[in-house]
């Protein structure tokens, strides 16, 4: 009896578990299943599900009009170079607070993730007029610095609290051992924390491939990402979802294919220490 | 070694005359922008001068530009803009003046209206691409059903009376279809064109705001009780592209919008209805000789501090000139030559036989962006006062009014907040 009711629960979680997952995945399926009607299917009503003439004209109009592959090189060089950045940075800031903690510490950590409190058009003009002056306007390695420091809180923070489930004793042993700092890190902490750090740059990679406000602004002709190819397929005066639909799964596609393999990595660090 | 000198001298300002540069465009995403940059090649094959787009969104690009235009960040050399931004950018000396083009462009071709919209102090600042007014288009076959003849230019009452007749809720068809979406350039933009009719103003000769007027009660209450008798559901958010596929769908008898949406309900590739649609005027009030349509340009502007002035320049000129309309009609058909820029267009016998031709010259002639109101105002401009605190008031204004659509409060409510936004923003601004 007890066991059928186990079975059933079971049963019962699944299903939600199923539902709540495709009903998050939703728009992602409509979305791609957009890209593949024609202008007059996307804008059906009632909407069609299935049962339309499957084309894929969107995404040759898309092709002949942007250089996607250009977009996409933005894209890697942003979301890749700002995560790689920040980790380096990272790493031995939240080393030391976590194994060398100070009065003020949780103040500092608390202010870091404060300045993610604030909206980011306060800081435009500043930023711009700062991007002006050093000349790094609608260039790749200033998209890297903004968004670097964007999610630094993020990666601090993460780090942070996955190097505070590390005894200590281990470090003190390897230090007993000669160990100098830099092995320390390098060679002691890192490799206990690749689970949290793996699943801290998926994470950064993520947040950074999809950041709109920043590459929008910042960027013109030369270094607009995937965000910026998304935005020029967007109208208020004449229907394009068809076209929009597309140009969204060709930039999604790859962070989805990416998040799809590395799903166990990033589930493990992200649930890192939560059971303890 | 002195001839040597001097052939090398006269190499320089050869091939010095004859530099290519790249210029840099910002503009907006719909179809006669993106049919423009597929015909880049042909500026390039002529000139030399290569071209990089960075298309955005409407919204997005505004505020892309503005921010660079204000910080002088040079990012661009041309700049779409709109008949707002323009006389407020040029007083500015945000913008190069285009008072040197060539005699071959043929300024003095440009429609007055437009011409008169995109200047400031008599300069004109950016050349018109397209120029757009509203105009009612309607559903022949359903007038006819019901027994209704549109006149070239109805009254607001006789549009409700023929909306009611036409209206079939349990077959989804809605009488009219109108923009009651939020913000300046969506439903703030048709509801100052339609006060424009029913003689209200936003502003009297002192910069006082008007919302506490009987003519603004009289617009607001119109318009939400007609849509509310024959409108569509959610009303209250749909924009123009929300219309455009309800209408596309056979779901309106009518909707008033842009003139340059008649090429896309016309378009049978697109449209159930295309040879099923009417045009007319937008409708006036009773007794009030001004019609409650709108006048706007998208244009192409320099801003000023661009290194590559001359290569700009001759972009526009080419954009904008007669022998591009020539190059489109060549390639893609009369009807999809950007409209409402030039007078000669009008003359072409050819495009003459397009449906919505004459309508939409029609209703750009008829609205006046220097005397927009009944009532003397102190801003140009029809569906909005080219002032820079307008953009940021009128998406204000145009929430609370949304909020009367949705049932959310009372128009005199809405008026009564309206009137103090405006006058607290004003008075704030130093007017």
């Amino acid at each position: 009896m007890a066991r059928s009711v186990t079975n059933q629960r079971k049963a019962l979680n699944t299903a939600l578990a199923w539902a709540v997952g495709l009903l998050i995945f939703f728009p992602i399926l409509w979305t791609i299943l957009t890209s593949f009607k024609t202008e007059a299917q996307a804008i059906a009503s009632p909407p069609i599900f299935l049962n339309f003439d499957w084309t894929l004209e969107n995404y040759a109009v898309v092709q002949e009009r942007s250089n996607y592959m250009r977009f996409l090189w933005n894209s890697v060089i942003i979301a890749g170079g700002s995560t790689l950045l920040g980790v380096i940075i990272a790493v031995p800031a939240a080393w030391s607070m976590a194994f060398v903690p100070s009065r003020r510490t949780k103040d500092i950590l608390m202010w870091m993730l404060s300045t993610k409190m604030l909206p980011a058009v306060g800081v435009l003009y500043p930023i711009y007029l700062i991007f002006i002056r050093l000349g790094i306007l609608d260039t790749r390695i200033g998209l890297v610095v903004v968004i670097m420091l964007i999610n630094l809180p993020i990666i601090v923070w993460m780090l942070y609290t996955y190097f505070k489930e590390i005894p200590g004793e281990i470090l003190e042993a390897a230090r007993m051992d000669g160990a100098t700092l830099k092995e320390e890190i390098i060679y002691v902490l890192t490799p206990m924390a690749v689970p949290g750090i793996a699943s801290t740059i998926l994470l950064n990679i993520i947040l950074a491939w999809n950041e709109a406000f920043w590459t929008l602004n910042l960027t013109a002709a030369k270094a607009a990402p995937l965000t910026a190819f998304i935005a020029s397929y967007s109208s208020p005066e004449g229907l394009f979802y068809a076209k929009l639909s597309a140009a969204s799964t060709m930039a999604i596609a790859p962070i989805l294919i990416l998040g799809w393999f590395s799903q166990k990595q990033l589930v493990r660090g992200l649930t890192f220490g939560a059971v303890k | 070694m002195k001839n040597a000198l001097r052939a090398a001298t006269a190499l320089a300002l050869v091939t010095g005359a004859a530099q290519a540069d790249t210029i840099t465009i910002a503009t907006v995403n719909n179809g006669d922008m993106i049919r423009m940059q597929g015909l880049t090649e042909d500026f390039t094959a002529k000139t030399g001068h290569e071209v990089e787009w960075v298309t955005l969104e409407e919204n997005v690009l505004r505020q892309r530009v503005t921010t660079d235009i204000t910080t002088k960040g040079g990012q661009f050399d041309i700049m779409t803009i709109g008949m707002y931004e323009t006389p407020i950018w040029g007083a500015n000396g945000w913008l190069v003046p285009l008072d040197d083009l060539s005699a071959e462009y043929d300024v003095d071709d440009i429609l007055p209206a437009m011409r008169g919209g995109l200047s400031h102090d008599g300069t004109l600042y950016a050349a018109p691409f397209y120029g757009e007014s509203s105009m009612i288009m309607y559903r022949t076959d359903l007038f006819e059903a019901a027994g209704v003849e549109m006149p070239d230019s109805p009254t607001w009452e006789f549009i409700r009376d023929a909306a009611a007749k036409i209206t079939d809720r349990d077959n989804e068809i809605y009488g009219i279809c109108l923009r009651g979406k939020a913000g300046w350039g969506e439903g703030g933009a048709f509801i100052t064109a339609m006060s424009n009719s029913f003689g209200a103003r936003w502003f009297d000769e002192d910069w006082n705001a008007q919302f506490d007027t009987a003519a603004w009660n009289d617009t607001l209450t119109f318009f939400n009780d007609m849509m509310q008798e024959s409108g569509p559901a959610g009303f209250s958010t749909n924009g123009f592209n929300e219309n455009l596929s309800l209408f596309q769908q056979g779901k309106c008898g009518m909707w008033i919008d842009a003139t340059v949406a008649a090429s896309f309900v016309t378009n049978p590739n697109d449209s159930e209805v295309a040879d099923k649609v009417g045009f007319a005027l937008a409708p006036h009030k009773d007794g009030i000789e001004k019609n409650g349509n709108w006048l706007w340009a998208w244009a192409l502007g320099i801003p000023a501090g661009t290194q590559n002035v001359d290569a700009a320049k001759q972009f526009i000129e080419w954009a904008t000139s007669k022998d591009y309309i020539e190059l489109v009609a060549s390639k893609e058909g009369w009807a999809n030559v950007p409209p409402g820029a030039r007078t000669s267009l009008y003359e072409n016998p050819n495009y003459m036989e397009v449906p919505f031709a004459k309508m939409t010259l029609d209703s750009i002639l008829s609205a006046d962006p220097n005397n927009p109101t009944v009532d003397p105002v102190p801003y140009v401009g029809v569906q909005f006062a080219a002032i820079p605190e307008f953009a940021g008031i009128a998406t204000e204004v145009s929430q609370e009014f949304s909020a009367v659509y949705a049932g959310q409060q009372s128009v005199e409510e809405a008026l009564e907040k309206a009137q103090a936004i405006t006058t607290d923003a004003m008075e704030a601004a130093g007017y």
